[in-house]
């Protein structure tokens, strides 16, 4: 037998906003991990008390009676049956001082598990301020158990609250006060005996029909589980509307009644959230300002980054210049492990870490927005127009900011609480155009679209530009009813959601939140995009044929021989450049621009541009360097003359017989393909880690691929024919 | 009346939930039970959902979630 090891485990589990976090993070402070439970797509968020002492941060929630899998997690550990991990030593439960009703639901749940439990009455300063008043000691007497006042965000209580955990884990048991109705505690009485099992999960199978809890005791128990609990459901139909309705009714009378004798109230006025609210979530000019807010943060996003992205685009430039120097007189000067470290690593790592500024103010919008309480406003206010989707209104937000990046966007979709709407969100988040599809559109554009105006004052340019965000709503819209309808299985949508009192952020919950989830990007965009850029490299350098090398090689010599100064230097950085798009279009990369000629073909494109979007699919801005080198540009990528140069090349790039390569429906087809296409090494890893599924992470690269190939076939075909 | 047919300012007691399921289990567990005071506060610019308050803190639920809810105001 294995000695178990010497560490306790102490549980922290609440209602969402009451500053459970806060209270975790004071606790633990920076040593907290957040990681997965395998399984299901719920944060496992651990940290360390004392050494010895494990806190373990359960996801919030209203209730055990898990409707999800993802709740049941919750129940689970609590019952230790949670991947082999015993039951924790202690459980504490954070209960908002300001809503103890509501709250003590939770709690006298958590109770009757049986496990040692301590109560933390967090924000009494706020519950003061509303002429709410709670005698903690009485309180401690009704509940049996102990109830320590805190004020988390002032630090305050929390060493009271340490303390009581540290002496807490040798508590006894505690002792429900409550009794359970006559139907249920006899129904409960039969099925221990029938089938020796008993006590809290038991209790929950019965009362939650159909539900993890009912699923996992059937699992475990043979005989005919399910039958035996329906039929003591039927009896207590007799009785009352539903065993669940039952137990509401006694939690809340229970609760009411002996809380009452503690719990002070004096009238005080129209609450601070309820005056803003009136406001900002006006009948009338609740939209509007909606609007205009999101609009600005969203600019504001855009404008804030830009300096900082320009600083991590030099730094990387500088930093494969330094690299050049460096191995300049070595062996490894212009040979492939330069290559492979300049133009691979470091220019694939530097492209995504370009946006890295975008992602980081994002999550602090995001933050600051959750912890303020507007998201939930923002989710009110859109929820009508998200139901024609077949979604909630809480997907606004993680929709609205995978239009900067989906990362950030897919991360944010935690908020939403119902599973199934969760995982739908996560799925159609790609589509939504984001800011690296920008520089391919723009390319696009303004090589091959005219600069006209339509009816005199609209530029052509600009509508098409603003179309192409319409293209990925417009696929997004029937992906999310389909996979809702077909695929996605899960409990239905429910809105019921509690619009928290509206708070200050506080600065450093935010700074940490940010903080962890930059630092899980950048973990994710480090690996997978480190590997993928160097495999892409690796493609578009070997093979090197060295009848390429040769021909350069004495024209080289030819230059040198024959030409001198500026005109010499001239010439040979045409030689380089054209070298370089020669061994590109003999590397794996082109073998395989040409092998997928034929599947192109529909879409207008050449093997080139089917070279250039197989390159880019780790990351999309890639196509725009690809280009650039295959049209014997070298790797300078984006603006000004080099995006001219580009440009011109691009427009005067001809096919064998004679046809420009690129027309209008060419270019609108490459701009569809891209909008529907996830190409983002990024975006994926983040949809693995939210869903935890391989499975789905390769469904929605597959299913987009193929809609974006669907979508840039139709949009070439019917252009060719209307143009043509 | 159902609390979905009440309009923004009305204010009565809960007398009854109908209906079973997780929606409903969820609307109890959040305090929506017989004997409940209750309050409504405002629609969504859209029409729905609606915002009520109970228990000394906000809810919003839609109006097709509200149906399962008896008051008297």
């Amino acid at each position: 037998m294995i000695t178990p090891t010497a560490t306790r485990r102490v549980a922290i589990i609440g209602n969402p906003n009451t500053g459970k976090s806060s209270i975790f993070n004071a606790l633990t402070g920076l040593s907290q991990k957040v990681g997965n439970y395998p399984g299901v797509t719920v944060e496992k968020k651990t940290g360390v008390l004392t050494p010895g002492i494990e806190l373990i941060d359960l996801p919030g929630t209203y209730s055990l009676a898990a409707h999800s899998p993802d709740e049941m997690l919750a129940v689970r550990v609590l019952l230790g049956d949670h991947e082999g991990e015993p039951a924790p030593d202690l459980v504490v439960v954070i209960a908002d001082a300001t809503t103890l009703q509501r709250n003590l639901y939770l709690a006298t749940q958590v109770i009757e598990i049986g496990l040692p439990t301590i109560i933390a009455l967090n924000m009494i300063d706020v519950a003061d301020s509303r002429g709410i008043s709670v005698n903690t000691r009485g309180l401690s007497k009704a509940l049996g158990v102990p109830v320590i006042a805190t004020i988390a965000n002032r630090r305050l209580g929390v060493e009271e609250l340490r303390e009581a955990i540290l002496g807490g884990l040798d508590l006894p048991a505690p002792l429900p006060g409550w009794t359970w109705p006559e139907p249920i505690a006899r129904e409960m009485k039969e099925l221990e005996s029938k089938f020796g099992t008993d006590g809290f999960l038991l209790r929950r199978a019965l009362i939650d029909e159909n539900g993890p809890a009912e699923a996992l005791l059937a699992s475990r128990v043979g005989g005919d589980m399910r039958g035996a609990l329906e039929g003591a459901r039927a009896r207590i139909r007799e009785h009352a509307p539903s065993a669940a309705a039952l137990e509401a009714e006694m939690r809340h009378r229970w609760i009411g009644e002996a809380t009452a004798p503690y719990v002070q109230r004096t009238a005080k006025g129209r609450r601070r959230t309820e005056r803003i609210d009136d406001v900002l979530i006006h009948r009338i000019f609740g939209l509007p300002i909606f609007i205009l807010v999101m609009g600005a943060v969203f600019i504001s996003i855009f404008a804030w980054a830009a300096p900082f992205m320009d600083m991590i685009i030099g730094f990387f430039d500088g930093l494969g210049t330094t690299v050049v120097e460096l191995l300049a007189g070595t062996p490894f000067a212009g040979g492939a492990l330069e290559s492979m470290v300049v133009e691979g690593m470091i220019a694939g790592v530097g492209g995504i870490l370009a946006f890295l500024p975008q992602i980081v103010f994002l999550f602090l919008f995001i933050a600051i927005l959750e912890d303020c309480g507007y998201m939930a406003r923002a989710a009110f206010l859109m929820d009508r127009l998200f139901r024609v989707f077949r979604l909630s209104g809480s997907s606004f937000i993680p929709l609205l900011s995978s239009f900067a990046c989906a990362v950030p966007g897919i991360m944010a979709t935690r908020t939403i609480g119902n599973a199934r709407d969760r995982m739908v969100t996560v799925l159609i988040a790609p589509f939504m155009s984001c800011s690296a599809r920008m520089p391919v559109y723009s390319l696009m554009i303004a090589a091959f679209l005219p600069a006209r105006m339509i009816a005199g004052f609209l530029p052509l340019q600009g509508l098409i530009f603003g179309a192409m965000y319409f293209v990925g709503i417009f696929a997004a819209i029937p992906a999310a009813v389909l996979l809702k309808r077909f695929l996605v299985k899960g409990p239905r949508s429910t809105f019921v959601m509690e619009m928290p009192a509206y708070k200050v952020p506080n600065p450093r919950s935010v700074g940490i939140r940010i903080l962890e989830r930059s630092r899980t990007f950048l973990r994710q965009a480090g690996t997978i995009i480190f590997a993928m850029s160097v495999v892409v490299w690796a493609l578009g350098y070997f093979p090197r044929p060295a009848e390429i090398g040769a021909r350069f090689d004495e024209e080289r010599g030819h230059a040198e021989r024959t030409m001198i100064g500026a005109e010499r230097a001239e010439v040979l950085h045409r030689i380089h450049k054209e070298e370089a798009g020669a061994y590109v279009r003999a590397s794996f990369l082109g073998r395989a621009g040409h092998f997928l000629e034929p599947a192109v073909v529909p879409l207008g494109w050449d093997w080139k541009i089917g070279m250039a979007t197989v390159a880019s699919f780790p990351a999309r801005e890639i196509i725009v360097s690809t280009l650039n080198i295959i049209y014997d540009l070298g790797e300078e990528s984006g603006d000004g003359d080099e995006r001219e140069a580009l440009i011109g090349k691009l427009a005067a790039a001809r096919r064998e017989n004679g046809q420009p390569v690129f027309t209008i429906p060419v270019a609108l087809s490459i701009m569809v393909f891209f909008a529907l296409c996830c190409q983002c090494g990024a975006t994926l890893a983040a949809i693995k880690r939210e869903t935890n599924s391989w499975r789905w992470t390769s469904f929605t690269f597959l299913y987009m691929t193929v809609l974006a190939y669907i979508g840039a076939l139709v949009v070439y075909q019917v252009g060719t024919a209307m143009m043509g | 009346m159902l609390l979905s047919e009440c309009r923004p300012g009305q204010a009565g007691v809960i007398t009854g939930i109908l209906g079973n399921g997780p929606l409903v289990q969820r609307l109890m567990e959040m305090g929506l039970v017989a004997g409940t005071r209750i309050r409504v506060l405002r629609l969504a610019p859209l029409g729905d959902p609606m915002e009520v308050e109970l228990h000394d803190y906000f809810l919003s639920l839609r109006r097709s979630e509200a149906d399962a809810v008896e008051v008297e105001i």
